[in-house]
């Protein structure tokens, strides 16, 4: 521990530490503002009552939020048919394994060579506990799940410009940090300096406070002891026998350092409603919920097909498709209504015949670059040299963290990893790379993180979202100007013809957004046809 | 290749946007330095190649696939100098706005280094100056 932290408090620091403050209340109003702290509103499948009296829905896109709707809508006596363009259901929830071939726009085709039962969830991966909607679907379709790790305490929070490029634990520096911080703020309490803040009455609970949430000492000082090394761990931790007296760890990290390292970034990744335990994973990759719809619903969808025209008249929809392959052998359905899933990157070319306010909310909603990285390792090093067991890893590298796998610990043979987890400018960068070159790139950066990856590397494949054929990105960037613009305008029923998806949720790029935006339309839409 | 400044613009209007899944990153690369190769290209091809190029293809003849990318090779929509540097800085669908992820200089370049190559042959350039007359003066995240 660096004397200055220890003796006193410089302005500097202080303002640092404010700054710190600050900005993480800045980002939580800013998630706020989105509705992104927000629970789930799902409050179980809808309640269709009444008689559609044969009432036909189209729906475009066997996706999470066209498959939820499908189901409820034939439970509810309606004639239902999904068109999909890919030969599988699911959409963005989709896992890779081994045999399986990707050919992403530009014709770059990757063959997954995974041991069997390894996999890589391009798409979502989490399903947290507060997104009650997409866990009911899962738990209604017999979909498995066990526990995602989002937050390992013994993973590691990494800086290329801090501890000379050398992984750090999270457990040291989140204890480093709340220490100091605690520290600093007893003195100012002790020193009657928040005379005006708190109360007399007050001071002592803060002060008791302090002391257990920082691991500080009895005499409020965060130094090397019990309580500290209880949290970050020992310099020789307590044993059994002869040789059992643990020694307390010395090295702790200074203010200073932590600060200008800028790893305390990473101390709050873990802290918000979408990250808080409990998170689930279902076994055998998120695909498995898509999959299960499919099975559920296999009389219900049509593949391959890629939808080119949606017209509507007084009588019904005529939807246009045609073969993905070839672009040819078009054909025409018809229904009364149409549910409309498929993403506005690509809903956006397709003719319509939409009121001009629905239409300009289909064109105004960029998509998000993102890609993901899957590596194969040879054995699991992570857990074998390093007890990482799940959990993620934050690095300023441009990979941006490294995922381990939350399942099948201690198992002998091959793991996958989450190698790279990027956006914005990071992501395109590499989804400009040919595949086998963001592969490469990813064990490179990831070699900084463990010295074991170029003598442990098996293969990979990488997921650059904005070449995903049938996406064109990760998903839609609402802004709060383009939200009031145009959000409700999008999500309207144009006489036959509404929309549905993650797109058209405040729970932008997850699953539960899909998901209570489907409940949403069908309900509105049933309200219509048995008021027709 | 892109100033500290831009990059950290850029990457606070990621995280407002993106909200959820960016709150799993460490914060901005401090580390995203163009390669050794790519730092000896003029900054018109850098630009391509590590942004444009992610969808509308290294030969520029976009893609197709439930929806297109348009090709930019051999396309008469880029005789007007504006067009292009207008779709940029504004984006258009599902092509995001660059105006806060490139700065002017980088604008000009690319949009000048897409109008000269891929079958593209128009003698007229893109100023920075222009670019800068285009670019929004105020957005919500320029007090951050």
């Amino acid at each position: 521990m660096s004397d200055k932290a220890s003796t006193g408090i410089s302005r500097r620091e202080l303002l640092m530490m404010i700054g710190a403050m600050a900005g993480s209340a800045t980002s939580y109003n800013a998630m706020a503002s989105m509705g992104l702290v927000e629970e789930s509103r799902f409050n179980g499948p809808p309640k269709l009552d009444g008689d559609p009296k044969g009432a036909s829905v189209l729906i475009l896109g066997a996706g999470i939020a066209g498959m939820v709707a499908a189901m409820e809508l034939r439970n509810a006596g309606y004639k239902v048919k999904v068109l999909e363009y890919n030969s599988r259901a699911g959409g963005r929830n989709w896992s890779i394994r081994g045999g399986d071939v990707y050919t992403e726009l530009g014709g770059a085709t990757q063959h997954c060579e995974f041991d069997k039962g390894l996999y890589i969830n391009p798409g979502p991966w989490r399903l947290p506990y507060n997104h009650h909607g997409i866990l009911d679907y899962a738990r209604r379709l017999g979909v498995r799940v066990e526990p995602f790790q989002q937050l390992n305490f013994n993973a590691y929070v990494h800086s290329t410009q801090a501890f000379g490029g050398k992984p750090q634990r999270y457990r040291e520096i989140q204890t480093d940090y709340l220490g100091h911080v605690s520290e600093l703020l007893s003195k100012v309490t002790q020193q009657g300096k928040l005379n005006e803040m708190v109360s007399k009455e007050d001071e002592a609970s803060l002060l008791d406070s302090l002391r257990r949430i920082g691991a500080l000492d009895r005499r409020y000082r965060y130094v090397p002891g019990r309580e500290s090394s209880n949290r970050r761990g020992f310099q020789k931790p307590p044993g059994g026998g002869l040789d059992a007296r643990p020694i307390y760890s010395k090295d702790l990290t200074g203010l200073s350092e932590i600060l200008k390292s800028g790893l305390w970034r990473s101390i709050g990744a873990g802290w918000s409603t979408e990250f808080q335990s409990t998170i689930f994973e279902p076994v055998g990759g998120m695909g498995k919920i898509g999959e299960a719809f499919g099975r559920e619903l296999a009389d219900l969808i049509e593949y391959e097909r890629k939808v080119v025209k949606v017209h509507q008249n007084r009588k019904g929809v005529e939807v246009t498709y045609v073969d993905p392959k070839t672009d040819g052998n078009p054909r025409t359905v018809t229904a009364d209504y149409c549910l409309c899933t498929i993403p506005l990157s690509v809903l956006s070319q397709i003719d319509l015949n939409i009121n001009p306010k629905m239409q300009a909310a289909i064109n105004a909603v960029p998509y998000a670059a993102a890609i993901k990285i899957g590596l194969q390792f040879k054995r699991r090093f992570w857990e074998q040299d390093e007890h990482i067991y799940g959990g993620i890893s934050y690095t300023d590298l441009p990979i941006g963290s490294i995922g381990y796998p939350n399942t099948d610990y201690f198992q002998p043979g091959k793991g996958v990893l989450l190698g790279g987890y990027m956006f914005g400018p990071n992501a395109m960068k590499f989804t400009a790379m040919p595949p086998e070159e963001r592969v490469k790139k990813a064990v490179e950066y990831g070699a900084q993180i463990h010295a074991q990856y170029p003598q442990e590397f098996d293969n990979g494949v990488a997921v650059g979202w904005h070449r995903v054929p049938w996406t064109l990105g990760c998903f839609g960037t609402w802004t709060d100007e383009l939200r009031a613009q145009h959000y409700d305008d999008l999500c309207q029923i144009d006489h036959r013809f509404l929309v549905a998806g993650e797109h058209a949720s405040y729970i932008p790029g997850w699953q539960e957004g899909a998901v209570t935006s489907a409940i949403d339309a069908i309900t509105r839409l049933h309200h219509k046809v048995i008021n027709a | 290749m892109k100033k500290t400044y831009v990059k950290g613009l850029a990457a606070v209007l990621l995280m407002a946007v993106a909200g959820p899944v960016l709150a799993d990153n460490a914060g901005p690369s401090m580390t995203d330095k163009p390669t050794e190769a790519a730092s000896q290209m003029p900054l018109g091809e850098q630009v391509y190649t590590t942004t444009c190029q992610e969808c509308h293809m290294p030969n520029a003849m976009g893609a197709e696939g439930a929806g297109r990318y348009p090709a930019l090779a051999k396309n008469p929509k880029l005789a007007a100098k504006q067009y292009p540097m207008v779709m940029v800085v504004n984006g258009s669908k599902a092509m995001p706005s660059f105006a806060r992820q490139l700065d002017a200089d980088e604008i000009a370049a690319v949009v000048n280094y897409v109008r000269t190559h891929f079958g593209n042959n128009y003698k007229d350039k893109v100023t920075a100056a222009e670019v800068k007359a285009v670019l929004p003066k105020t957005g919500p995240y320029e007090g951050h």
